[in-house]
């Protein structure tokens, strides 16, 4: 394999990265606040394909505008959840909320098969969901990129950005992160804890419609199991990362993405075995560190 | 409320209910037809699944999410050792299968004892790192073992047969070997939870660190559930291959762990009857549920039949479950005699009272 061959596969393999991260940090957000695995996450990510793909085909919205809607729908949806199926859970035990997180996930995925059906619809520019034009290639020396892998990847790192500034530089941003250490205690501060959990759902329901999108323009197809697997990685990125950190969210979504992609380019006989191998990364992080790279050690209390 | 009945009284009540059980099925196996017969060995598969993964959740407190791998390992095993020799030539298009298992064909026991044998040596394996592990990073680690099983079955062409799966299954499990492996699990599981080890297990889902405290060696008895609980999910797997008769990867998906978990949760998280009665419901829910899928008249609407709809109640049940009846039908209680036995009395002592 030649340099240029290697840089677009990386250019290619941090798009993917990008995209992970988008989605890890809906888990990692979620587990920083509420110790819960939300689950239904990884259908979140899918619902926010479906209501693109609507906006376009079923509400004739030009294309952005459709992209957008889905954003503000599906972070309205993250939304709805955490307020129907897990704010009443909030003092039980832990394993009732993570249950309850498996039936919303199997909710939503068998929802979507009666609702838009079990039938993969095509998510291509030539249904004009998307500008043809983003599938040019540019060409710098030798090494040919597409714009679309080029566009994913700035606009997850965008995102990002905007995020940290949300988390670091806003009140909110600093609400969220108090109730991350001490619910209670961020209550007595005058705080409305519920009305802060709700908004970290929304930013990540949010986050999680935008890498929805930016899958499906890669891999142009949505079915009610879309996000599955994308949806499993995630959280393996986020626990790789060390869950309840949201820069270790982006460093395993890279990680992630980029073994991932590199294997199969290197190792093409293993390609079959692409998604087992992000499992046996989390195994091996979990062994050697558990709380994953950039994770806090918590002590176990008796 | 003590005890109020003795051992040998409850020893032989137990031994009639079985009998009035095994009576009944022979009835059942005799006149009822073949519609009921699968509900019924889906049933005894579904209590077998079902008690296994209360042994390891309930019991024990480690969350797996792992268990639709060990039912994947037996079934593979156990087909693979009873398909006729012909047969698997046919099968294995794609790539031929690999030479020791090409040439033998067992009877139907002994290839469910090595699929569970195969199950339980497979959990041992996974036990010992996944164990080091903890609460939501054990559920992660399980669950990504139970998928990695999927995709080694879905991938290595020479012992599964890939994405095809196996097809042609001998239709060995009758009522008579699936409610037999059903008595063998709860016996064996609740014997189990019964003696001292059972009581090891409780404490350590209680509190692993006081019960080491107390001298219980954690780790091996948590390694002992896990590999029992294995044992039986991989018989479970082989008595259900031989039941549907087709086996593929996609069988075996998180969806299948999914639905014990729905059966245990409902039954009482903790609670081997529980399990049972959480079994039984939900096989026979199942079917009813399908009148959803199944166009219907309500009064005079017409309601088209909607394919993939009982899921979807099946979900929202799971959801209301949660969220207003946590401790599902037993809690961690357990069905017994004195427990009848309370219950009836007291209600004859009513009646006594207003008879005053």
């Amino acid at each position: 394999m030649n340099f240029a061959a290697f840089l677009q596969h990386l250019i290619n393999a941090l798009s993917l990265g990008g995209i992970y991260a988008l989605i890890a940090i809906g888990y990692t957000m979620v587990y920083g606040i509420l110790r819960l695995i939300n689950f239904a996450h990884g259908d979140v990510f899918t619902y926010g394909i479906y209501l693109a793909f609507y906006g376009v085909v079923l509400f004739l919205m030009p294309w952005w505008i459709a992209f957008i809607f889905s954003i503000f729908a599906t972070a309205f949806l993250g939304a709805l959840i955490e307020r129907i199926a897990y704010k009443p859970l909030r003092n039980a035990p832990r394993i009732s909320a993570l249950i309850t997180a498996i039936g919303v996930s199997f909710f939503l995925q068998n929802f979507a098969t009666v609702v838009f059906g079990g039938r993969a619809k095509s998510f291509n520019p030539q249904t004009g969901i998307y500008p043809t034009s983003f599938l040019a290639m540019i060409e710098i020396g030798a090494v040919k990129i597409p714009v679309l892998t080029l566009l994913t990847l700035s606009i997850a790192i965008v995102s990002m950005i905007l995020l940290m500034w949300i988390v670091y530089k806003t009140k909110v941003g600093m609400a969220m992160r108090a109730i991350s250490k001490d619910i209670p205690a961020t209550r007595l501060m005058g705080v409305n804890a519920d009305r802060i959990i709700t908004f970290t759902f929304i930013l990540g329901s949010g986050l999680a419609a935008i890498g929805g999108i930016l899958w499906a323009m890669k891999y142009p197809q949505v079915y009610p199991y879309t996000g599955m697997i994308p949806g499993l990685k995630a959280f393996i990125a986020a626990v790789v990362g060390g869950i309840g950190s949201i820069q270790g969210a982006m460093v395993g979504g890279f990680i992630l993405g980029v073994s991932e992609i590199m294997i199969v380019a290197f190792v093409p006989s293993l390609a079959g075995y692409r998604d087992a191998f992000a499992y046996a990364i989390l195994l091996f992080v979990l062994l050697v560190k558990p709380t994953g790279i950039l994770g806090v050690e918590v002590s176990e209390k008796v | 409320m003590g005890k109020m009945l003795s051992n040998g009284v409850k020893f032989l009540l137990t031994t009639l209910l079985i009998i009035a059980i095994g009576f009944l099925l022979f009835v059942a196996n005799k006149t009822a037809s073949e519609y009921v017969i699968l509900i019924l060995n889906l049933m005894a598969i579904n209590i077998i699944f079902a008690v296994s993964l209360t042994l390891i959740n309930g019991i024990t407190g480690i969350f797996s999410l792992g268990h639709a791998g060990f039912i994947a390992i037996g079934a593979y095993v156990s087909t693979l050792l009873t398909l006729p020799v012909a047969q698997k030539e046919m099968t294995f298009l794609i790539k031929p299968l690999i030479y020791p298992l090409n040439q033998i064909q067992l009877p139907f026991l002994p290839a469910t004892i090595i699929a569970g044998l195969i199950a339980a040596g497979f959990g041992y394996v996974v036990a010992a790192p996944s164990l080091r592990l903890i609460g939501d990073y054990l559920a992660i680690a399980t669950l990504g073992l139970g998928e990695t099983i999927r995709i080694i079955a879905n991938n290595a062409w020479s012992i599964t047969n890939g994405a095809l799966g196996l097809k042609a299954i001998p239709p060995y499990t009758n009522i008579y070997w699936s409610w037999g492996w059903a008595f063998a699990t709860v016996f064996v599981i609740a014997s189990l939870v019964k003696s001292s080890y059972g009581r090891a297990l409780k404490a350590i889902r209680e509190d692993s660190i006081a019960a080491k405290a107390m001298g219980i060696n954690v780790f091996s008895h948590q390694v002992m559930s896990f590999v029992l609980g294995s044992f039986f999910a991989g018989v479970g797997g082989a008595l259900w291959a031989h039941l549907i008769t087709t086996i593929d990867p996609k069988s075996f998906a998180f969806t299948k762990t999914f639905e014990i978990l729905i059966m245990v949760v409902l039954g009482g998280l903790g609670s081997i009857s529980g399990a049972i009665i959480g079994a039984s419901i939900y096989t026979v829910g199942l079917e009813f549920l399908r009148v959803l899928e199944s166009p219907f008249k309500f009064g005079f609407i017409n309601f088209p039949g909607i394919p993939g709809m009982r899921m979807v109640v099946l979900s929202v049940l799971l959801i209301i479950l949660m969220l207003f009846w946590q401790r599902g039908i037993m809690g961690r209680n357990e069905l017994s005699w004195d427990l009848l036995y309370g219950f009836v009395t007291k209600r004859l002592k009513k009646r006594g009272g207003k008879n005053d």
